[in-house]
């Protein structure tokens, strides 16, 4: 177990720095950072101290070297921009996306596992078909365009809810409901197929024949063994969310590590987002050894496997 | 034969109440009905996007900013001269949306081909080989998925510039994990098959038995792949041309149609509605025949 | 009588037409008694069990003259009522132990909750229980196994937790579909003799379905022989295989290999044709296909059950009188 959990975590270091060598030399390679520092309006010379003064003309790989060196040391660089330690920028907006990727999540899993238990129960009736309407719906609708219509009916129309910052708990409800609108199909789907499945087992037949009430064999028997796999998705798909809140934090100004992250791009400020690409990569790859954990947990004949 | 003329079970105090008693009413095949509303939808958009110059529309480029933000025919204000209204360059809103399909459709077109050769080399080589190129694969596959997309398109963009070419180009090269993995998957089980292990001992070389025994039987599942992925790629195109840095203005990209139209949004709501309405009913069209086509596929391949 | 149940018949509505997979079946059983029902696969013998459980798949539905168990009334409960008394006065084991119990929830779990379902006991008294009757099941360590997942069992194990988890709330009747099916040949003996031996102690009636006439012969009082539906031959089990009287169940019993008898070299006798589906408007002899003794009457008409005297009865025209022979 202890083996199987250190090959992972190293994994997972060796898939967040590749993404950050890629990411590295992507912003180095595709342009010339030091022009994009230093505005339309500089001069050659300005130019060429930007360079120098952020090592922009040595090698490559002595740069990443460079860069990686101070990374496991702990040092995340300096933002060009902010001027201030990007550990320190992401240390105060890494908890707002947290907190917007935890909302949406739960959001998301408290609408479609019962619904997709619900459309599992009655294949084949208008409530089955709400439900996979709904989640046709959800994954054909463009996040940020929902988001916007949120604002204009939410936000203005109605004037129930905040649509900028994120002062209140009340500022996370229209960007976890964007989120979560999306995030919501798959793991309904999921659900559905796999309560399908699983209702047709024979130990739900024995169940039946126990005379257990109808509560307790879809919530109690069905459900543990059809929600193993909604679990470790779910878990992926809090990774994704993370990656692509970039588009609902700047809509909502939410302050948080996609907002940063789509600000210091338009600035060139790479030192915060090489460090943001890899902490999201990391932060994902734990995520997915999360899911993998959980579904052994989870799952008795996986615990069967290793005896 | 007769049946004793006996009460019948009894019906369930309410529906649903037990599982045991499940009501279930006749299912339309969900494959062949989706298949039909999608592929006609989407054949139809294809169609007016593809005859689009020859259609009577205005030019999308042209701008006019004596008639900006008209509102469209079933507004009080507008007419028939610009059946959907101009956008805040006095552009037609008609015309930019038909263009603007243009758009989306070749992104979504290109970006999945390119993607998918990617994917698929990368799945067959993986499921064909195993061992270490399989394992090789399966880790740039992991770090392709821990990259967060966006953002890393977003600042390849940002320094090379942006341009229809570039936003293609930079989809198409980072959107195939889907191909993989699907493409791995039945590469896998094709080659435990038995006509495989055949055409080796008969002496086949392996790219022949790629080419000739893998690929066709795999092409149904990498088909439902790709249809999905055309929607992935026209929405990540659209997201990125809203933040401003997919295709620029003044192409009439819907993404960056909505954009422009945020500012004012609460006072003409149709700028931003009649775009993403567009780019929802495509989509929408894309995953209903995507859908038909996979559950199309379920039914064959178990045959 | 712990089950009655006459007239029962179960309709399937199909595209083509109505399928009638049960037909007319009258089945009874006393307290102590075991009734076996025999047949071969597909002649609707799960299914009647099923319906008298009240378990049908969702399209089937099921109609009766009569059908009580224990003095209830089956054909006037709701569905709420009825899964009370399942598990609790008519309890049901099935054929596959490795699938029919949850993988995910302990054996104590599993049968602690039809009791606690049932009764108003609590976890202690429920688990008390649970270890008597594991033990009582021939299980060994009965404590350490409570605390077991199903998937560290043997097959055979898990069927004694099946048999145990029946018994929890000591039913009036267990119906046990093909319980030894699946199971080693050593272990089917000891499975058997185990349900003896629990029907004595608890008094209970046991409806036994199987396809092998080995285990009617075995361990059942009286015997049902059905085929494609119908309840063809019924009597108590020693008369009927020292002398069956339809066709069919004469056709069994010659099949079944005999050292001595079935020596190398000569063909083993068989029963020609197969099972056909049957649909409502079927009409005569189900048999008939197959049967060595047909003549005319069996193409059409109904044929009634007519009763022989000594507890038997026989679904065949060859035993009707000749007056009033069907019509």
């Amino acid at each position: 177990m202890l083996e199987f959990l250190l090959r992972r975590v190293v994994l997972a270091l060796a898939v967040a720095f590749a993404v950050s060598i890629i990411a590295f030399s992507l912003l180095r390679l595709s342009g010339d950072l030091a022009q994009e520092l230093a505005g339309a309006n500089a001069t050659a010379l300005d130019v060429q101290l930007l360079r120098e003064a952020y090592g922009l003309d040595r090698p490559l790989w002595a740069q990443y070297l460079q860069w990686a060196g101070q990374v496991l040391r702990g040092d995340l660089g300096r933002s060009v921009f902010f001027d201030e330690p990007v550990a320190d920028l992401l240390a105060a907006r890494l908890p707002v996306t947290m907190r917007l990727g935890a909302f949406a999540l739960v959001l998301a899993l408290v609408v479609a596992i019962p619904l997709g238990i619900l459309a599992a129960m009655r294949p084949g009736t208008w409530v089955d078909r709400i439900a996979l309407g709904t989640a046709l719906v959800g994954q054909a609708m463009p996040t940020f365009w929902f988001a916007l219509l949120l604002i204009v009916v939410f936000g203005v129309k109605l004037r129930w809810l905040p649509v900028s910052g994120n002062d209140s708990w009340r500022h996370f409800i229209l960007p976890a409901v964007t989120l979560a609108y999306f995030a919501m199909p798959a793991l309904m789907r999921l659900t559905r197929a796999g309560m399908l499945e699983v209702m047709s087992a024979d130990y739900i037949r024995t169940a039946r024949a126990k005379g257990l009430r109808p509560s307790s064999i879809i919530l109690k028997h069905a459900l543990r063994n059809a929600i193993i796999p909604v679990v470790s998705v779910a878990a992926v798909q809090l990774g994704f969310m993370l990656g692509g809140s970039i588009v609902v934090e700047s809509i909502f100004a939410l302050h948080g590590v996609g907002y940063l992250g789509w600000i210091s791009v338009q600035r060139a400020d790479f030192p915060v987002v090489q460090a943001i690409v890899l902490v999201l990569s990391l932060v994902f790859v734990m995520l997915t050894l999360l899911a993998d954990l959980l579904n052994a947990k989870l799952d008795p004949r996986m615990r069967g496997s290793r005896r | 034969m007769t049946v004793s003329s006996s009460t019948l079970a009894p019906a369930p105090a309410r529906d649903g109440e037990d599982p045991a008693r499940m009501r279930r009413r006749p299912f339309p095949r969900p494959g062949n009905s989706s298949i039909a509303i999608g592929a006609t939808i989407l054949g139809t958009i294809t169609l007016i996007a593809l005859a689009a110059p020859w259609l009577g529309l205005a030019d999308p480029y042209d701008s006019n900013l004596a008639i900006r933000h008209v509102p469209p025919v079933w507004d009080s204000v507008g007419s028939w001269q610009h059946p959907l209204g101009t956008d805040h360059l006095g552009r037609d809103y008609l015309s930019r949306l038909v263009y603007g399909a243009r758009i989306s459709l070749l992104v979504g077109m290109v970006v999945t081909v390119m993607a998918g050769c990617i994917g698929t080399t990368l799945g067959v080589l993986a499921g064909y080989f195993g061992g270490r190129i399989e394992a090789a694969i399966d880790f740039v596959i992991t770090v392709r998925l821990a990259m967060p997309l966006v953002l890393i398109a977003l600042a390849v963009v940002n320094v090379v510039g942006s341009s229809l070419e570039i936003v293609i180009l930079v989809l198409g090269l980072l959107l195939w994990e889907r191909f993989a993995v699907v493409a791995r998957s039945t590469t896998q089980q094709i080659r435990s098959q038995e006509y495989v292990a055949a055409a080796r001992a008969v002496g086949c070389s392996t790219p022949r038995i790629i080419l000739l025994e893998i690929l066709p039987n795999i092409y149904g599942p990498l088909i439902v792949v790709a249809t999905l992925e055309i929607a992935h790629a026209i929405l990540l195109e659209a997201a990125l041309s809203f933040l401003g840095l997919g295709v620029p203005a003044p192409l009439p990209s819907w993404g960056l149609m909505i954009a422009e139209g945020k500012d004012v949004m609460y006072f003409s709501p149709w700028v931003i509605t009649i775009p993403g309405a567009a780019l929802f009913v495509l989509i929408l069209s894309i995953n209903l025949l995507g859908d038909g086509l996979r559950d199309l596929n379920a039914i064959e391949g178990r045959n | 009588m712990v089950l009655r149940a006459e007239g029962l018949n179960v309709h399937i509505p199909t595209v083509h037409g109505a399928l009638w997979p049960v037909r007319n079946v009258d089945l009874s059983i006393a307290p102590g008694e075991t009734l076996g029902i025999v047949g071969e696969s597909g002649c609707g013998k799960s299914l009647t069990s099923l319906a008298l459980m009240g378990l049908l798949p969702v399209r089937a539905r099921r109609h009766a003259d009569v059908l009580e168990i224990a003095g209830n009334d089956l054909l006037q409960l709701e569905e709420k009522q009825m899964s009370n008394l399942r598990g609790d006065t008519v309890a049901m084991i099935f054929q596959d132990p490795m699938t029919s119990l949850n993988p995910a929830y302990t054996v104590g779990e599993q049968l602690t909750e039809v009791l606690r379902r049932h009764t108003g006991a609590s976890r202690r008294q429920a688990l008390g229980r649970a270890a008597e009757l594991l033990d009582r099941v021939g299980i060994d360590a009965s404590r350490q196994r409570l605390a077991m997942y199903p998937y560290e069992l043997s097959g055979g194990l898990r069927q004694r937790v099946m048999i145990a988890m029946a018994l929890m709330c000591e039913p009036q009747l267990l119906i046990a579909d093909e319980p030894t099916t699946a199971l080693d040949v050593t272990i089917q003996l000891q499975i058997l003799d185990l349900l003896v031996s629990l029907q004595e102690e608890f008094g209970m009636a046991l409806l036994i379905i199987t396809h092998d006439f080995g285990v009617v012969a075995r361990i059942a009082n009286n015997v049902a022989v059905m085929y494609a539906g119908e309840v063809v031959e019924h009597g108590p089990v020693g008369r009927v295989l020292s002398d069956p009287l339809h066709p069919y169940t004469r056709g069994l019993l010659s099949c079944i290999p005999v050292s001595g008898v079935h020596t190398r070299g000569r063909l083993l006798p068989t029963i020609p044709g197969q099972v056909s589906p049957v649909f409502r408007g079927a009409d005569g002899c189900g048999f008939r296909n197959r049967c060595n003794r047909v003549f005319d009457a069996c193409e059409s008409g109904e044929v009634p059950t007519r009763f022989m005297g000594d507890g038997r009865s026989v679904r065949c025209l060859l035993y009707e009188v000749a007056q009033g022979a069907a019509s």
